[in-house]
Parts: C-alpha cells; structure tokens; sequence
C-alpha cells in the first residue's frame, strides 16, 4: 500500500466525531420526520413514535428537543422559551444542547428564528410562513380527564366522538360561571381530531388559528407527536350559549415597558399587590431596545389579529 | 252506553270476533334470540331469547351468577355475545336490524339514544367527582346538545323527575347517599328518553325504607311514561311490586317464564319453586 492509497482513504473517510449530527442517530432522525410528515399530513391526529434517550430526563422537554434535533440543520436559528422566557434555566440548557450537537445559530428574536422550541407560550409577534414552531407537551391526551381508558380513548378519536369533552367545559361553568381552565384548553384542528395544545395558556389557544407557521407538538415521555399544519382551523371548544375566552387581562401592565394586551406574569409584591411584567421576553427585550415590532397577535387595543374569531370579552358578575 | 255493554260476549253465537289484546297484535319492542356467551371457555349465557313488549315491565330473577346482569351488560349493547340476534322496534329503520352486527358507531348511538341502564353500583354508572348535574347532561352532550342552558333546562327536569333535591344538582355524586346516587343514576338514564331502560338491581344495597322510596319513584314514571323496562333483580318483592312478566334463570339458562303472578305464587320448576320458598 502507497502511501498515495492512505492519503485517499483517510480524506474519503468522515472525522470521527464523539457524536451524531444533532445528538440522534439516523434512524431515529429519520423515524422522527416520518413521524412528523404523517402528523401534518393529518392535522390534530397523534403520532406514536419510539421517544429516544436524551441527557435530560423525561418531563423536561424530550419530545420538543427530539423533534428539533430532528429538524434542525447547520443553517437553522433556533429560539428556545420556558414559560415565555429565553433566559430561564431549562431554556438554555436546551439552546445551548443544541446549539452544540448541531452547530446550529440561536437567537432570542422571534421574527428571525426558523425553529421555535416552546413550553407554554407562543410568542406574541405573529409568526410567518416557512417558521417551525415546536412545543413540549406533557399530557397529549385531551380526552384524559373525561376518559382515562387509553384504549377507549382511541376508539373516540377514531369516532371523532367527543361529546365528553364538553362535560369538563360544563363543570366549569357550573362552579365557576366561566371557562377556567387555565392551560391546555381542548381546541378542535381541521374540524376532525380534538388536541390539548400543549400547556399554553388559553390566550394563545386563537394564535393557532389559521397561522401561518407550522406547530408540532411533542411529548417525549408519552411518545406522541401531533402537528398544527399552516393555514389550518383550529377552534377551541365552547358552548354554543357561553363564547370561548381569552384570559382578562384588560387592566394589566407591564411594570417595565408599559405594554398592555399582551400575556403577562403577574409578580406578587410585599404589601400584598401584584405587579406585572410580559411573559414573552425576546418581545420585552425588543421594546426596551426600541426595536420596531411588525405585528403581533393581539394588537395595542386587545383586538385580534383575526376579526371576529374572538368575541368581546365580558366582565363575570 | 247500552246495559248489556259490560257483559262477557255472548259465546253462544258462533260469530263472536275478539279484538286481540295490544301486547299480542303490536310486535314486540324487544325482541332477543338464541344469545349465547363464554368467558374463557364458562358458559354464561346458554340460549337465552326473550321479547319484550312496549310499555311492559319485564322481571329477571335468579341466584348470583345466573347470568342476569350478563345479559343485562348484553341488551345495553356494552359486550357482545359469541351468538344472538337482538332487535329493537324503535323505528321503522331500525325494526329488522341485528343490534350485535351493528358497526360501532351506529351500536353506540343506538346504545346512547334508545337505552338506558341504572347498575347496581352506582360508581359504574356514574362520575363520582362530576356534578350530578353534570353526570345527566353527559347523556345529552354525547347526543350532540351543545347549549349550556340547554343543558341545564334538561338535567334539572331530569333530576325532578326522578324526584332527586334539586338544591344538592350540582354537589358529586361521592357526597351522596346510596338512594340519592341511585336517583342520579335513573335520571341520567331517563335523560335522553329512552325506549328502553334496563335496570340492574336498581335497590339492592339501599335500607328498606329508601328502598320503598325508589320503587315508587320507579313505578310512578313507568306509569306516567308507560315505559318498557328490563328489571334484573334477587328480590322477589321489588319483582312483584315492578315486573308484568317474569324470567326465571339458572347457570345462564331461562328455566322458567311466565306472568308475575303465575311464577311466584305457583312455580312449576322445582328451581323456581326453591327460589320462591327461600323468600321466606
């Protein structure tokens, strides 16, 4: 052998590398984008899928980092939010995790990233075409509390028959007078399969409605994954007497950039009172820094971006 | 009125024409054959056929393991026999059709519409920790009401006619008494106004005055409705105050059938006739 010959070889050969691209090996990238074609390709049906071993443990967001490690390539920018914030804990370990596996950009910019991975916010600029919205989902199973059969639960979904998910609507307005449900509010996609949207809170239920970006929801420790494709109806559920409601948030600000009708963390003081300051901190960072904002979901007024889609808030007596 | 419009007809003519009672010239509302089931191999129901016919209370007795609350389970549409037919003549659509050969879905809005089932254990039949209220509207909403309101109009008449305190609607069925569980129960079942109602020990476990309380509440709305009822139970006395007719069973087979009266106080089937004197 030349030596020629070994120069060859070694160039034809890849570096040895302590890692897959992106963490996952081929196969399992490769199930996983089936998985998610299939899901898109029936919006609001859930997908089972074999939920790989990660360095973080199941119930810290496995399913969202699966399906990002699964997407994401040396060009994305990816964006990754806990609770609405980029800066928390969970939310940088994951960047960061991901970031290093793929080689990936980041930012905290909602308009400039391509993959947005979330656990219970979507970002209150509203998001365009060709953007990846990626969400951790706990409990993908929303006829759960009416039906804890799994088993019979399917035969529901297959049924498209979900009478029961207006039971735990109606305890709720029995012992309440109004929809209380605070995360996860059922919401009907393509006018076929009902889906729990995640741990968003109710205010970003509409943002799902005929939105430009693709959702895809994931739940790592269930093994299941279910898509919001673009331009999709989805509407949560309600009686047709008692419209659907967004949080009232009406009278709250924001304690640093004054923003108000957009979802806020409420910080409890000393002296008992509250103060308030926006959930979503890329959109906070932009407005401290003066960054002109496009659009965002809920406009200065409340109104939504979709007329008519939400009714007028009203006060409970 | 003419006098002799009371007598007997004058059987002497020859040409004396009856009109055939209504229970024998309808067809009956219900009607069962030749229903067999196996659990592993066990025989639990043996044959069993039965007709039942509109506005007729029909009793089923029988020692534990008999297999009458499997065939209960069976005519509520919740399993489905090794062999039987089983017909409803609730529509026209509906008259010939096999309920067991039935597709799922067309089966469970059969199931939700046109039957309704009381269990003996309440927790089967009900969400402990929903609102009773709740529980009844549960009937309406898989039926597709989707009016809040609505909803409410119809489970408060549903709770009222099953005589249940309209002021404890909306506490969980857990914080109830047995006879009230029961109540909410017989109200879910009569949400949707069924054709039928099945009813599975509907008193056993409640002390006797309660017991008595439910009975007439029971045989009030059969009256007032003229409901068909299926009434499975081990109590000759709740069977001689509900039932017309009686079905007698024994190791998943029918041993005996007649009139209320004709079985209990003259039982021809040695079973029958122990079943009668172990009352006493």
């Amino acid at each position: 052998m030349t030596d020629a010959q070994l120069t060859t070889l070694s160039a034809l050969t890849a570096p040895q590398q302590p890692y897959s691209y992106g963490y996952l090996d081929a196969y399992a990238k490769r199930e996983l984008r089936r998985r998610i074609l299939k899901a898109v390709a029936i919006p609001g049906y859930q997908v089972p899928y074999a939920s790989r071993e990660l360095p973080i443990a199941r119930g810290w967001g496995t399913g969202g980092l699966q399906a990002t490690l699964a997407l994401v390539g040396p060009e994305s920018v990816v964006k990754v939010i806990d609770q609405g914030a980029d800066d928390s804990v969970n939310a940088a370990n994951l960047r960061r995790f991901i970031q290093r596996m793929s080689g990936a950009s980041t930012t905290t910019d909602t308009l400039a990233a391509t993959i947005l991975q979330s656990r219970h916010r979507i970002p209150e600029e509203i998001m365009g075409e060709g953007q990846i919205l990626v969400l951790q989902v706990p409990d993908p199973e929303p006829l759960r509390m009416v039906q804890p059969d799994m088993s019979k639960s399917a035969q529901l979904h297959a049924d498209a028959d979900y009478g029961q998910m207006w039971l735990a609507l109606y305890e709720q307005l029995v012992r309440f007078k109004q929809y209380v449900q605070g995360a996860s509010y059922p919401a009907l996609v393509n006018g076929r399969h009902i889906i729990s949207p995640s741990p968003i809170p109710r205010w970003d239920n509409p943002k799902l409605h005929q939105a430009a970006h693709l959702t895809i929801l994931s739940a790592g420790r269930e093994k299941r994954l279910y898509a919001v494709p673009p331009y999709t109806n989805v509407y949560p559920l309600e009686f047709s007497d008692v419209p659907f409601q967004v949080e009232d948030q009406r009278d709250w600000k924001c304690r640093t950039t004054g923003a108000r009708h957009k979802f806020m963390n409420e910080l409890p003081q000393d002296d008992g009172t509250s103060q308030y300051e926006l959930s979503d901190s890329g959109y906070a960072e932009k407005l401290a820094n003066g960054v002109p904002i496009t659009a965002t979901y809920y406009d200065q007024e409340g109104g939504f971006y979709h007329d008519g889609y939400l009714k007028p808030p009203a006060r409970p007596e | 009125m003419t006098a002799t419009s009371n007598r007997l007809p004058d059987l002497s003519s020859a040409r004396v024409q009856f009109n055939a009672p209504r229970l024998r010239s309808a067809p009956p509302l219900l009607h069962a054959s030749g229903i067999v089931k196996r659990y592993d191999g066990r025989l639990a129901l043996d044959d069993v056929s039965l007709e039942v016919f509109a506005g007729e209370v029909l009793g089923i007795v029988g020692e534990s393991g008999s297999g009458k609350s499997t065939l209960l389970r069976m005519l509520n549409l919740e399993e489905l026999p090794d062999a039987g037919t089983y017909r409803l003549h609730i529509s026209e659509a509906m008259a010939g059709k096999n309920l067991f050969a039935l597709e799922r879905f067309e089966r469970r809005s059969v199931q939700i519409h046109a039957i309704g089932m009381v269990y003996q254990n309440p927790h089967l039949g009900l969400r402990m920790r929903f609102t009773s209220s709740g529980n009844v509207a549960e009937r309406l909403l898989i039926a597709g009401e989707r009016g809040f309101a609505a909803l409410r109009e119809a489970a408060r008449d549903s709770l009222a006619a099953s005589e249940f305190p309209l002021d404890r609607m909306d506490d969980p069925p857990r914080v109830l008494s047995g006879g009230m569980q029961q109540r909410v129960q017989l109200a879910k079942a009569l949400a949707l106004k069924p054709a039928l109602l099945l009813l599975d020990e509907p008193t056993t476990g409640l002390d006797v005055s309660i017991q008595a309380a439910v009975l007439d509440t029971l045989k009030r709305l059969q009256r007032e409705r003229d409901m068909t009822i299926v009434l499975v139970s081990h109590d000759l006395g709740v069977i001689r105050t509900l039932a017309d007719r009686v079905l007698v069973m024994r190791n998943g087979r029918v041993v005996e059938r007649g009139l209320t009266d004709q079985i209990l106080d003259d039982p021809q089937q040695a079973y029958t006739q122990q079943l009668v004197h172990a009352k006493l």
